[in-house]
């Protein structure tokens, strides 16, 4: 249980320390440089700090901490993937995230929920119960669920037979979670920075500098800063920072919407997702309800958002939860997501040596946020590729085997 | 909503076309070595800024060609197809496959 507030309650001395300590000027050299500070740039240095003892990091971003998509997402965690690969990796953070409050100090309220991932045919059912299978078999626990515990489980859901696509069950994810999006990149953030990581922020990588296929440092917005090896971790950027080291990813960057309702009383406890219909949802612990659709129908550098995204989502929502007709919606954003072909990411080593990608992230990187930091902080520190990680090569491509992941968020199966 | 200039059907609303991809050069699938093929398979410029990209009007079945901003989301230019690709690609016969 965190209990920084507690102390702080207690404590003589008031204000409390800076959560983040200011980072002084860009010095010339780091041994490592991670560009981006999102979720995933920040978990990495702080796995770098704890696991390996590495602490002179410099973390450049270009806007703010947890700016990009780290605070654009839906805030959802589980682990019921369909491939073995995508399952065991998204199980090793999903058990991560419970400990980290207690790790921080520092509550990013993680609260598990259950997941209910809606089907309304007969081959949604088939993939329900073949993901179901699969899940058991990998010890993460999911089952099937038809209507009558449905009706039980999410009483507020319409289950009647007089809409478009009626309800048929569901894949039910107890460990299914939300927490804090912005508490996960202060956590991982304040700490790191406390042990000496340096976090420079309004600094925008301009060029990868190489000697014979090497990395030997960066150019940034505030001069050259030389390193041993580095990293980009910059959803929705991802090519444009990979072609400043002069290697293609097969991305595209397409932005996804979503929105919040006014504040309501506490009504909604499941998180629910119908991956035909692209809607998902779930209630904040301060009342709002998060929704969001599938992604923008073409690639697009921006975060506006749209009328027709908002008509399209809210037309299916309403079949599944008709009560929503009254509420009104209170704020809408976008993010800029990073698309593979294969619904899965990309990351480890590159053609340049030294340095490393994490990207691909599509609508999935949220929940995968502290596994990616241990593992790619794994490979930084080691040079050596984890096996969980394998699977996510950048050369798959070239060698067509892709990962065939179809448990990703707002697709269709 | 948007609206594209189909040059077959006139201005029609942007939810009526499929993208289709960045028009890039096909290379000769005989000949190309994997890495060649997967890079025109999977790799993408993901250019910011103006493009040249492939729209399909699905309502019609026609493939257009559109020059689009991906900053301003605006579109910039429309055109048929024919106008880049005026006749037939001519491939090298495929290698002969042993059959036993």
């Amino acid at each position: 249980m965190p209990l920084g507030l507690l102390k702080y309650g207690f404590s003589k001395k008031h204000p409390a320390p800076r959560h983040f300590v200011a980072p002084g000027e860009l010095k010339p050299r780091y041994d490592v440089v991670i560009i981006g500070a999102g979720g995933h740039g920040l978990a990495t240095a702080y796995y770098l700090v704890r696991d390996y003892g590495i602490t002179d990091i410099a973390v450049i971003e270009q806007g703010y901490i947890g700016g990009g998509n780290t605070g654009r997402n839906t805030a959802i965690i589980r682990s019921n993937y369909l491939t073995p690969d995508g399952v065991h990796f998204y199980d090793e953070s999903v058990k991560l995230f419970r400990d980290l409050s207690q790790e921080f100090d520092y509550n990013i309220m993680y609260t598990e929920r259950g997941h209910f991932t809606l089907a309304h045919t007969d081959a949604a059912i088939r993939t329900m119960r073949w993901r179901a299978e699969v899940n058991k078999h990998l010890g993460v626990d999911s089952e099937l669920v038809m209507r009558d515990d449905l009706a039980r489980l999410v009483p507020q859901l319409d289950l009647s037979d007089t809409v478009r696509y009626p309800i048929l069950g569901a894949l039910y994810h107890a460990p299914g979670a939300i927490a804090r999006h912005d508490a996960v990149a202060w956590g991982y953030g304040g700490v790191a920075s406390r042990k000496g990581v340096e976090i420079h922020q309004q600094t925008k990588v301009t060029a990868i500098l190489q000697e014979n296929g090497k990395l030997i440092g960066v150019e940034t917005s505030r001069g050259t800063v030389h390193c041993n090896r580095a990293v980009q971790m910059v959803a929705g950027s991802s090519s444009l920072v990979a072609k400043l080291a002069g290697f293609k990813l097969p991305i595209r960057t397409i932005p996804l919407q979503a929105c919040v309702s006014q504040p309501l009383k506490p009504i909604l406890d499941a998180i629910v997702v119908s991956g035909s219909l692209h809607t998902y949802i779930s209630q904040t612990p301060r009342g709002e309800l998060v929704m969001g659709g599938a992604t923008d129908p073409y690639p697009l550098y921006s975060t506006r958002s749209s009328l027709e995204f908002k008509e399209g989502l809210m037309a299916h929502m309403l079949e599944l939860f008709p009560f929503l007709a009254e509420v009104k919606l209170l704020r809408q954003w976008a993010g800029m997501t990073d698309m593979t072909p294969d619904f899965s990411p990309i990351m480890g080593l590159t053609p340049i040596e030294n340095y490393y990608v994490d990207s691909g992230w599509g609508t999935w990187g949220f929940k995968a946020t502290p596994v990616v930091g241990k593992r790619m902080a794994e490979l930084i520190a080691t040079g050596r590729v984890p096996d969980l990680i394998k699977p996510f090569r950048l050369e798959r491509f070239e060698e067509f085997k892709l990962v065939g992941e179809k448990g990703a968020a707002s697709v269709g199966h | 909503m948007k609206i594209l200039n189909c040059p077959l059907n006139g201005p029609r609303n942007i939810s009526e076309f499929v993208y289709g991809g960045e028009v890039v050069e096909h290379p000769e699938p005989h000949i190309s070595s994997n890495a060649e093929w997967a890079d025109y398979v999977f790799l993408e410029n993901n250019t910011a800024g103006v493009v040249r990209e492939w729209w399909y009007h699905a309502p019609t079945a026609y493939w257009i060609i559109a020059e689009r901003d991906t900053v301003a989301d605006e579109i910039i230019r429309t055109y048929p197809a024919s106008e880049v690709y005026g006749e037939r690609m001519a491939y090298p016969a495929p290698p002969q496959l042993d059959e036993s």
